[in-house]
């Protein structure tokens, strides 16, 4: 029996809550589909170990001991993986200080709440290091009977990446407490991690483009330039490359780091957190803001009424909009494409067309999501006299109308460049956005908008449904700049989709 | 007491509603209010009290029987009815990034008042509430009596014929207590019809011209103060202990229903 309050009980605390709060996101909240979710798993583990099997399985063996070319392509790849862990790490600091869930009993107890928040920053080290393996352990599988059993010392990497990055986005958090309050520091640390998240493969991508003309960012790793450019292989900064490589005095060196920044980081943050999570509780006690633009309302048509609420709603949630401009990120790489192409070889323009399409679904069905689903005053609005059709539509014109500021430019953009381009992207952003804001229609739910993070829970076949709509509308777009007659097949198949989704809805049934 | 069987006599009249969810939740409900006056609906928890509201509100739709506003028939033609009638509940239905006077001309527009009259009626409830210092704030900072008020002066601000409230005192403090109190009956004094539910006795005692009783999603009693009195023969008891009687009637085996 383990001692009530010992870091122990607090870890088996954890523990039970991790793995519940697991359950519900493979079970989407439904009890009875253990067997599915097991299948499920199991299906995703074989078609991962697969896809890293194709790919692997085609490359050249690669040189050892590692040379520079091979170091650049390991050392590029963990240096993504540890950005998309800080991104992850930071945003779990937040949800630690701010989601009150049980804070205020463990605070209000006489338990010592540094205990809790030492196995806290260890769960989420565990965590990060469990969403990496999730994308790492088939290549590292993979790797492992193609190339030998040296490979698995990458788990060890994974795993000291892992705990750097809880260390220092702990740190960092904070610090940021300290330097502008608890406030701010929520939307800081969001945003932060979510540019983390995405500037290094972004960034990556935008310098291929804008150097070497292509979005790879192997080929950018792999190009003369760069290599030349790269520190020597013996230097200190490949010791993360040659770990994962298998050599097991760098494998030693690296997990040693990563424990001493994770004891360092518990050491001296846990016993400030309570305090800090007392004051992120009080951050929203402070006088409410006031308003500048007090004729922001003014009563037109529903319709109008409903547009300028929603608007109104977004503009004003700077959490919302970092989330939302977020999935706009991605539209950067397209964009130095198209410029570079603009202004140089006209050819790679048609490469943006499909790209553009499938991120305009994608921001369709968040934004979707949000005026459909993320309705925080659902009997008002029902109750109001309008008819159901009315709201809807209004709900829908806001969606289709945020596309349009969106991606209208770009269309114009390829216009300019070759009208045919201009009007396939305007007829597949139009059809992707009009898809993806059906199926957020059909799907429809009754959820807080602060739940936007976990829409994809509620139904996996709406999630499914959106991302394969997306896939297909680019796929329609890039092929008909080909030739038309092909787009046929890929536009049939998004139609089949969006008939599929709509026959499986449960508003139909 | 004879009611008249003329419809339009009736701000809200409801016959035969059946709604099962689990359980029958409403079951074979017979309930008149009529216009102009304060009726309150009591019952015990799970009595059926707040799906027999969200029927009568359109916000769900019974299994059987039917429902009319003002003699309109909320199934068949459920724009025009809601357009004389609002729904409070108590969990205020705001936005948290709207300030109460944005919030107010949004309600308006969507019940289609005009622009002017809107203002008028917003700054008017605003005033009246005692909102007036949080006129220009958000509302996410609002307190639970503060954020209530909002939701009631939206529910007011396009001048319903008939008000819909379910619990609407939960977390109010007394002094807001009191100025929803008076602003509701101001409301039926100008004519205005109210049908609320509330656990507050005192409130229902003092403020409703006549009370519902529900257990078991059939209403077991109605009528004023007295008329209670008399059917749970409690000759002069409080509304607290005359409630009791009539539940606990109605719960003891072979009781027969109201």
């Amino acid at each position: 029996m383990i001692r009530a309050g010992t870091i122990a009980w607090f870890a088996q605390h954890e523990t039970r809550l991790a793995w519940r709060d697991w359950s519900w996101l493979l079970s989407g909240g439904r009890r009875r589909h253990g067997a599915a979710v097991v299948l499920g798993l199991i299906a995703f583990v074989l078609l991962m170990h697969g896809l890293a099997y194709l790919t692997l399985a085609r490359l050249p063996a690669l040189a050892s001991p590692p040379d520079k070319r091979v170091l650049m392509i390991i050392g590029g790849t963990l240096a993504l993986y540890w950005s998309l862990m800080l991104s992850q790490a930071m945003e779990a600091v937040t949800r630690v200080f701010y989601a009150r869930g049980d804070l205020d009993l463990i605070l209000s107890s006489p338990a010592l709440a540094e205990r809790l928040f030492a196995v806290r920053i260890n769960a989420m080290a565990v965590t990060v290091a469990a969403m990496a393996l999730m994308l790492a352990a088939p290549v590292i599988n993979i790797l492992a009977c193609l190339g030998g059993v040296h490979w698995l010392a990458a788990y060890g990497v994974v795993a000291a990446l892992a705990m750097v990055a809880a260390a220092i986005s702990v740190a960092v958090t904070v610090l940021l407490f300290r330097m502008i309050g608890p406030k701010r520091t929520r939307l800081v640390a969001q945003i932060i991690a979510a540019v983390i998240g995405a500037s290094f493969a972004i960034g990556v991508q935008i310098v291929a483009i804008l150097s070497l003309g292509t979005v790879s960012r192997i080929a950018l790793l792999q190009s003369d330039a760069v290599v030349d450019q790269a520190p020597n292989i013996d230097s200190i900064l490949w010791l993360p490359a040659y770990a994962a490589t298998g050599d097991y005095l760098a494998v030693t060196i690296i997990l040693a780091l990563g424990v001493m920044a994770l004891v360092i980081a518990i050491r001296f943050c846990a016993p400030r957190f309570a305090d800090l999570a007392l004051a992120a509780a009080g951050a929203f006690d402070s006088p409410p803001r006031i308003s500048r633009n007090k004729s922001r309302f003014r009563p037109t048509s529903t319709p109008q009424v409903l547009r300028h609420k929603e608007w109104t709603l977004l503009r004003r949630d700077p959490w919302l909009i970092s989330q939302t401009l977020l999935q706009l990120f991605y539209l950067l790489p397209p964009f130095f494409l198209l410029w570079r192409t603009f202004y140089g070889d006209r050819s790679g323009a048609a490469l943006v067309v499909p790209v553009l399409i499938m991120a305009a679904g994608q921001l369709a069905g968040g934004l979707a999501w949000l005026a459909i689903s993320g309705e925080d005053a659902p009997d008002l609005i029902a109750s109001a006299p309008i008819t159901p059709s009315r709201i809807w539509g209004a709900k829908v014109e806001t969606v289709l109308a945020a596309i349009g500021f969106v991606f209208g430019p770009f269309a114009v953009g390829l216009a300019v460049i070759d009208p045919s381009l201009g009007l396939v992207t305007a007829l597949g952003v139009i059809a992707a956005a009009a898809a993806a804001a059906m199926i957020q229609f059909w799907f429809r739910a009754q959820v807080k908008r602060s739940l936007f993070r976990r829409r994809h829970v509620s139904s996996r076949i709406a999630t499914f449904a959106e991302a394969l709509s997306s896939i297909t509308w680019a796929g329609t777009g890039a092929l008909a700049i080909v030739n038309l007659w092909l787009a046929v097949v890929p536009g049939a198949i998004g139609l089949v989709i969006l008939a599929g989704a709509w026959l499986v809805s449960p508003r139909r049934s | 007491m004879s009611l008249s069987s003329d419809s339009s006599l009736f701000a809200l009249e409801m016959r035969g509603l059946y709604k099962r969810c689990d359980r029958p939740a409403v079951d074979g409900l017979d309930l008149r209010v009529r216009a102009g006056e304060f009726y309150t609906l009591l019952g015990p928890n799970g009595a059926g009290k707040t799906t027999t509201l969200r029927m009568a509100t359109g916000l769900l739709k019974p299994d059987r029987g039917s429902v009319s506003v003002f003699g309109i028939d909320m199934l068949a033609d459920p724009v025009a009815a809601k357009q004389v009638m609002a729904w409070l509940s108590d969990e205020p239905m705001i936005y948290d990034r709207l300030t109460p006077l944005e919030y107010l001309y949004f309600v308006a527009g969507l019940w289609g008042v005009n622009r002017d009259a809107a203002e008028t009626r917003a700054r008017d409830l605003v005033t009246l509430l005692g909102l007036a210092p949080q006129a220009q704030q958000r509302c996410e900072g609002l307190s639970k009596g503060m954020r209530q008020k909002v939701a009631l002066a939206g529910a007011l601000v396009h001048e319903p014929r008939l008000v819909v409230l379910d619990e609407p005192f939960t977390g109010l403090d007394a002094a807001s207590a009191r100025v929803v109190k008076n602003v509701l009956r101001d409301r039926v004094r100008s004519g205005c019809s109210v049908i609320m539910t509330t656990h507050i006795l005192d409130v229902a005692e003092r403020m409703a011209d006549r009370i519902g009783v529900m257990a078991e999603g059939r209403l077991i009693a109605e009528g004023t103060l007295e008329e209670l009195r008399r059917q749970a023969g409690a000759g002069n008891a409080t509304l607290e202990d005359t409630f009791l009687a009539l539940v606990e009637t109605e719960r003891s085996p072979g009781s027969i229903a109201a």
